[in-house]
């Protein structure tokens, strides 16, 4: 069976058709792009935002009010010019008179317009930039679970593509005040100046409200069906370029390529479908202004022959019909911004909403730097998904300066402790204890300052090796980041990169070796300078021989801190005062190195099986160990 | 391409301020670059210039009518004739409008849905040309690019080129003929009233290209400060169990917020360019307007012109204002187009610096020796710095070799260059005698396959990581990767098993899961060279075994290597390698090495016996 595929693997069949378990782009439901049109929740969370700016909001309605004013009164100034300053041998005075009233009306327009934008853009941008700071504080106190389940990029199209929706949003709001005004001032104008000319000319307009009902719901689904191929498009662009190197390691390119292919394409008729619609509406605009002027022409004309009608009436009738459907052709368009932005709002809010499920007690007190530095867990039970426990009723005390060490078989749950040491996440029953405090009653962030971890995975982030390693303690001084960085071994690697500790780390310490990376997060810990120390797998992808030289640096550095250290390599951990060891989640045995290896139990086995020769060791306990150690 | 930009991957200048240097001449050829992608649908581009022409033609029509309208509804028109005769011309008028408005409208939308179309046709052509190059660039190039500015390039910047033949070549075509047009009937009416009623033409054309050309330029800018904006947020999500683990959120906020405050002063100060500009535009367009009224108002008294000409010359000026405001919009979407097709461009171009040699053969395996022969290597990032130094070694089929040494010594290099992730800078590597480079990429990469060290899992289903490789695995084959990868149990205790999807890079595994998934998705392609990159740095040492029993089953039909630093992992290897600083300073099986006393013999001993006598011993 494996002959036969290794000739066809990762090909789209010749029929055409696609491999079943290919997906290129995170599968994720697709969110809604339109909302309601109004939802007053939204729109009350998002008047928070905007309520430290509604004097200047305020304003800018004002100076827009008074825009629209002028550009209903400049046709009616040209009118009164026509009629009472044009004829032959006509009135001077007159002609002079409108072009006094013309030039205060264009200046009062200048002027309403410079304050309308000008107040409109910025307070757009405060209102964006606002928004998105309250998201970005909130995301950095929202549970990890919840992090945990959300992808970045989702949280970044929050941050940004619906924040900037909102902006949008903003901006037109306060233009369609303007717009309904306008269509609002140019019906009145129109039927003030001649009722029966107004009454027809208008009735083009429900012409064209009755084409829109019938054009928004089909036109908004292909927009929608647009925005949303984009968006996987794009998403699946991303995936490619994050995971390029696993796609060429398993040569998946051109399986790829198809894929993507069927989405840009899917993606191009969408387009092209709403390009279509979008532009139908052209025409009937314009035959509809088409057809209103044809009347003002032809009735209004004759009127004008018979002396019943001002010529200039006539004039500003034909300028008001061209200025007539842009208002309604732009608040149709605002209908759409406005639905979308309700969507993004509604987004935004579930994101302001998510509940942070770990806070600060009132009450709860700072743990001090002098506290022992003791942690001890309390019948913890623990699972991501509570029906699903990760720990089970587990108990230990780590003794002020002791280090310890928590071993078992992968999955068994060690991170999870870690992780709860620090308060990433709450226990379901039990309680973990720090410095003798329930973690509960503690703040986060005194918590934070007093436990320094290195965690299984090292995270690097984009600048120089010094801002690595100093992280967040920005006060440390260069010495100390690099004494720090001698502790652990990576003084000379970092001296031999160009420019040494202000060598630029490429994404996620890229241009490093793994193990380098994990140095330097070591580094960063010992920066940190905390009473207890956590490390997790700190080691795992460092030999042993380095790994002797840092402890041997280390055990200075360490004097009167606690340790916390899980290792798959038992003999980083031999020497630890006590060991634990879990499996399955359970606290299945713990002592020190010789009892545990006395006992003859899953340590001494596992143990046995890291150093001894296989050969040397029975079949059955590899079996038995082995059995033992699957989770 | 021009070559002086770009000599092999990695080096894509994606400075913003370079391509903003570089000339115009370059500017022009990536336009001309678009324009004939755009040629490449002749149709479409027909149909949409076409349109545009005779769509201007009617729109200029229009003011034209008006004025005669209203002559006519006066009595002029008809030379004082019986109201029924000038009725009947208003009648005609009136129809003419009506066509003349119809077929504008039906032209305009010709015009801009086949302009679209066709920029979205180049769009897509683009999106998938830039697709397939970043999934085959090499990986000396990803090291050197940031991925956030590779999607700004695959999207923004090839957004900037799809909207070139709309925005900027058809608006152009149009707005010439409208205003080239527009100018002669007016001055050809009368030349003192057209002078006037052009007069914001030039003001406003050249204020709006300006304020477009120093908005781009702040545009640059923004968006510039807006990448960093997003890198701190973008990083920060991504290692928020760092940014946790060191209860830095203050940190984070502070740098979040000095990014911030930068792009929002920029912006700021957006807001007040454009601003400044709409209002003198409009300004500027009022005053000829004035000017208009007050000359032509004059005019019309003394009798030399009528109320009409004078309505279609008002008219004129309303049609023409819109485009003539446009003419910035257009200035800068020349301007857009040029840098972001630089960009956009400059990546489509690139060498791939690993790639077929031409007419390359297919790899054919027959005794699938591997063999490193001399090898040196230093990474393009650093060229300076070899991090292989003369290194051989062979391995036969159904032999392991195992590789260990401190951080950075090398051996992930090792690994990398035998599925060409990087080529050698010196020396050969060989498969059965066959230089590796002689042979198609393709058959070499599914000859060969590594479990890398920091792997990458997709955000799917765990079957489909599992057969990521081969999309058309059948389920017992899933299952049969994940039970020798010891990944089957777990994964059948999980609520969903093999439909379970594992969080963004595998966030709800352990650290052990994941690399067990790792493994499981390179065992299900039974390579002929199988390589595990400190693959099980993070599984048990009982897990492990049973792991590495269940891959004796086939290990006799290939080669297999093995990096890890735990020796249980690798002391049956049929020889040992110790890697330090690019050499190989010693190797031999694991009881030639622990007689040879060495470095391999002090590992030894660390991990066997506690204490520090193991360094004398
Ligand atoms: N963020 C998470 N969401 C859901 N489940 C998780 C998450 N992290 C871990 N798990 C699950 O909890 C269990 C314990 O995981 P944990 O990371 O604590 O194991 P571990 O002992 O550290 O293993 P390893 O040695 O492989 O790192 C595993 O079954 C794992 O799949
Ligand atoms: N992409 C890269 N660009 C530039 N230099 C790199 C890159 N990757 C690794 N290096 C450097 O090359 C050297 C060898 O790295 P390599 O990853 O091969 O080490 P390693 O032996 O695998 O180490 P580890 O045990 O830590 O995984 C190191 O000095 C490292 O800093
Ligand atoms: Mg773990
Ligand atoms: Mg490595």
């Amino acid at each position: 069976m494996a002959e036969e595929l290794e000739t066809e693997r990762a090909d789209v069949r010749d029929d055409g058709r696609r491999p079943p378990r290919a997906v290129v782009g995170s599968h994720r439901i697709e969110e809604e792009i339109f909302g309601k049109v109004f939802d007053k929740n939204i729109v009350k969370r998002i008047w928070a935002f905007v309520r430290p700016y509604r004097a200047k909001v305020a304003l800018a309605v004002v100076a827009v009010l008074v825009f629209t004013a002028m550009q209903l009164a400049i046709p009616l100034i040209i009118r009164y010019a026509i009629d009472h300053g044009m004829q032959p041998g006509g009135d001077r005075s007159a002609l002079l008179a409108a072009l006094i009233a013309f030039g205060v009306a264009i200046i009062i327009n200048y002027g309403a317009s410079y304050a309308q934008e000008t107040l409109v853009g910025n307070v757009a941008e405060d209102v964006l930039f606002d928004i998105r700071r309250a998201m970005f504080s909130h995301l950095q106190r929202v549970s990890l679970s919840f992090m945990d389940k959300t992808e970045v990029g989702r949280l970044m199209s929050r941050l940004q593509g619906d924040v900037n929706s909102m902006q949008e949003f903003l901006e037109t709001s306060v233009l369609s005040v303007g717009d309904i005004t306008l269509l609002l001032g140019i019906v009145v104008v129109m039927l003030y100046l001649d009722f029966g000319l107004g009454l027809l000319t208008l009735s083009a307009l429900p012409v064209l409200f009755i084409v829109r009902i019938f054009w928004l719901p089909r036109a908004r689904k292909s927009f929608m069906a647009a925005h949303e191929t984009n968006s996987v498009a794009s998403g699946a662009l991303a995936e490619a370029i994050h995971g390029v190197r696993a796609v060429q390691g398993m040569d998946r390119q051109s399986v790829n390529f198809t894929l993507f292919d069927d989405k840009a394409s899917a993606n191009l008729r969408t387009h092209l479908t709403a390009a279509r619609f979008a532009q139908v509406m052209v025409p009937i605009v314009d035959s509809l202004t088409g057809v209103a002027m044809a009347l003002v022409i032809v009735v209004g004309g004759a009127r004008v022959l018979g002396q019943a009608l001002d010529v200039g009436v006539m004039v500003a009738f034909l300028f008001y019909i061209q200025r007539f459907f842009d208002p309604i052709r732009s608040l149709t368009l605002q209908y759409s911004v406005m639905q979308r932005a309700m969507a993004s709002g509604q987004r935004l809010t579930d994101v302001l909403d998510v509940r942070v499920d770990i806070q600060d007690k009132p009450d709860a007190r700072a743990l001090s730097a002098d506290m022992d530095g003791s942690v001890e867990f309390r019948d913890v039970v623990f699972g991501y998904n509570p029906k699903h426990p990760v720990l089970k009723n587990v108990s230990f005390k780590v003794n002020p300066g002791e280090t310890v060490a928590l071993v078992g078989p992968t999955g068994s749950g060690k991170s999870s402790c870690m992780s709860l040491i620090h308060r990433f996440y709450e226990v379901q029953q039990g309680a973990v204890l720090v410095g003798g405090h329930d973690v509960r009653d503690l703040t986060q962030d005194s918590l934070g300052r007093q436990i320094a971890m290195v965690l299984q995975e090292p995270f690097l982030f984009t600048g120089t090796v010094l801002e690595n390693i100093r992280y967040h303690r920005t006060e440390a001084t260069r010495e100390q980041a690099i004494e720090a960085a001698k502790a652990v071994g990576a003084h000379d690697f970092i001296m031999r990169m160009p420019d040494g500790y202000d060598s630029i780390l490429g994404q996620r310490g890229g241009n490093l070796s793994l193990g380098q990376r994990q140095l330097i997060s070591f580094a960063r810990a010992l920066v940190a300078d905390a009473k207890i120390l956590v490390l997790d797998e700190a080691t795992a992808n460092i030999d042993s021989y380095t790994e002797m030289l840092i402890q041997k640096a280390l055990v200075k550095l360490l004097e009167g801190r606690t340790g916390l250290v899980i290792a798959h390599r038992l003999a980083t951990i031999r020497e630890a005062d006590r060991i634990i060891v879990l499996q399955n989640g359970e606290l299945i045995e713990s002592g020190n190195h010789a009892e545990l290896m006395r006992n003859g139990k899953l340590y001494s086995r596992l143990y046995n099986l890291n150093y001894a020769s296989f050969d040397d060791i029975p079949e059955q306990i590899i079996e038995q160990a082995a059995a033992e150690g699957a989770t | 391409m021009t070559t002086d930009t770009v000599t092999g991957d990695g080096k894509l200048s994606a400075s913003r301020a370079h391509v903003r240097a570089a000339g115009w001449g370059k500017g022009l050829s990536i336009l001309t670059r678009i324009t004939v992608m755009a040629l490449r649908h002749p149709w479409q581009t027909g149909l949409a210039i076409g349109a545009t022409f005779i769509a201007s033609g009617f729109q200029l029509m229009i003011p034209l009518l008006l004025g005669r309208a209203i002559d006519e509804a006066q009595g002029i028109g008809a030379g004082g004739s019986a109201a029924s005769v000038a009725q009947d011309a208003l009648l005609v008028t009136a129809l003419l409008l009506l066509a003349v408005s119809v077929l504008r409208g039906f032209f305009t939308m010709v015009q801009n849905y086949y302009s679209e179309a066709v920029g979205h046709h180049i769009g897509y052509e683009l999106r998938l040309a830039c697709y397939e190059k970043i999934q085959r660039l090499s990986f000396s190039f990803h090291d050197s690019m940031h991925s956030g500015d590779l999607i700004t390039i695959g999207l923004l910047d090839l957004e900037g080129v799809r909207m070139y033949f709309s925005t900027a070549l058809v608006r152009m075509i149009f707005l010439s003929v409208l205003i080239g047009i527009g100018a002669y009937l007016l001055l050809s009416t009368d030349v003192v009233l057209g002078l006037l009623a052009l007069s914001f033409v030039p003001f406003v054309g050249w204020r709006s290209s300006v304020t477009q050309l120093k908005l781009r330029a702040t545009w640059l800018d923004l968006q510039e400060r807006l990448a960093v904006l997003t890198r701190v947020m973008e990083e920060n999500l991504g290692g928020i169990r760092v940014v946790r683990a060191f209860s830095a959120q203050d940190h984070e906020m502070s740098k979040f917020e000095t990014a911030s405050r930068s792009a929002l002063s920029l912006a700021h100060q957006r807001v007040g360019i454009r601003v400044a500009n709409t209002s003198a535009m409009t300004f500027s367009f009022f005053g000829a307007m004035g000017l208009v009224l007050w000359v032509g108002g004059t005019k019309v008294m003394a009798g030399e012109i009528t109320v009409g000409t004078l309505a279609s010359f008002l008219t004129f000026m309303t049609i023409l204002q819109m485009p003539v405001r446009q003419l910035g919009l257009m200035v800068n979407a020349f301007a857009r187009a040029s840098t972001c097709g630089a960009r956009l461009f400059g990546l489509l171009d690139l060498d791939i610096a690993v790639k077929d040699a031409p007419q390359a053969p297919d790899l054919t395996l027959r005794d699938g020796t591997l063999r490193f022969e001399n090898v040196g290597f230093s990474y393009p990032a650093a060229p300076d710095n070899a991090v292989l130094t003369d290194l051989s070694f062979e391995v036969r089929r159904g032999e392991t070799i195992g590789i260990v040494g401190p951080p950075g010594s090398g051996k992930s290099t090792i690994a990398h260059l035998i599925p060409r992730f990087y080529d050698t800078t010196a020396g050969r590597i060989t498969l059965d005698g066959k230089d590796i480079r002689d042979v198609t990429l393709r058959s070499l990469r599914r000859a060969v396959v590594v479990v890398q060290q920091d792997s990458f899992l997709f955000t799917t289903t765990i079957e489909n990581n599992i057969a990521y490789g081969d999309p058309w695995a059948k389920e017992t084959q899933i299952a049969r990767a994940s039970e020798s990868a010891q990944l089957h149990n777990y994964v059948l205790g999980l609520p969903a098993s093999y439909g379970t999807v594992v969080g963004e890079r595998g966030v709800s595994l352990s650290g052990g899961q994941k690399q067990r998934l790792s493994i499981a998705r390179a065992v299900m392609l039974k390579p002929a060279v199988m390589v595990f990159d400190d693959s099980t740095a993070a599984i048990d040492a009982a897990t492990e075994q049973r792991i590495r029993s269940a891959m004796r089953l086939n290990a006799g039909e290939r080669v297999t290597i093995i990096v890890a630093h735990r020796l249980g992992s690798l002391m049956h290897a049929d020889r040992i390698l110790f890697v330090e600083e690019g050499r190989i300073v010693e190797q031999g099986t694991h009881a030639e090495l622990l007689a040879r006393n060495g470095r391999y013999r002090a590992l030894y001993d660390l991990q066997i016996r506690p204490g520090d006598d193991a360094l004398t011993g």
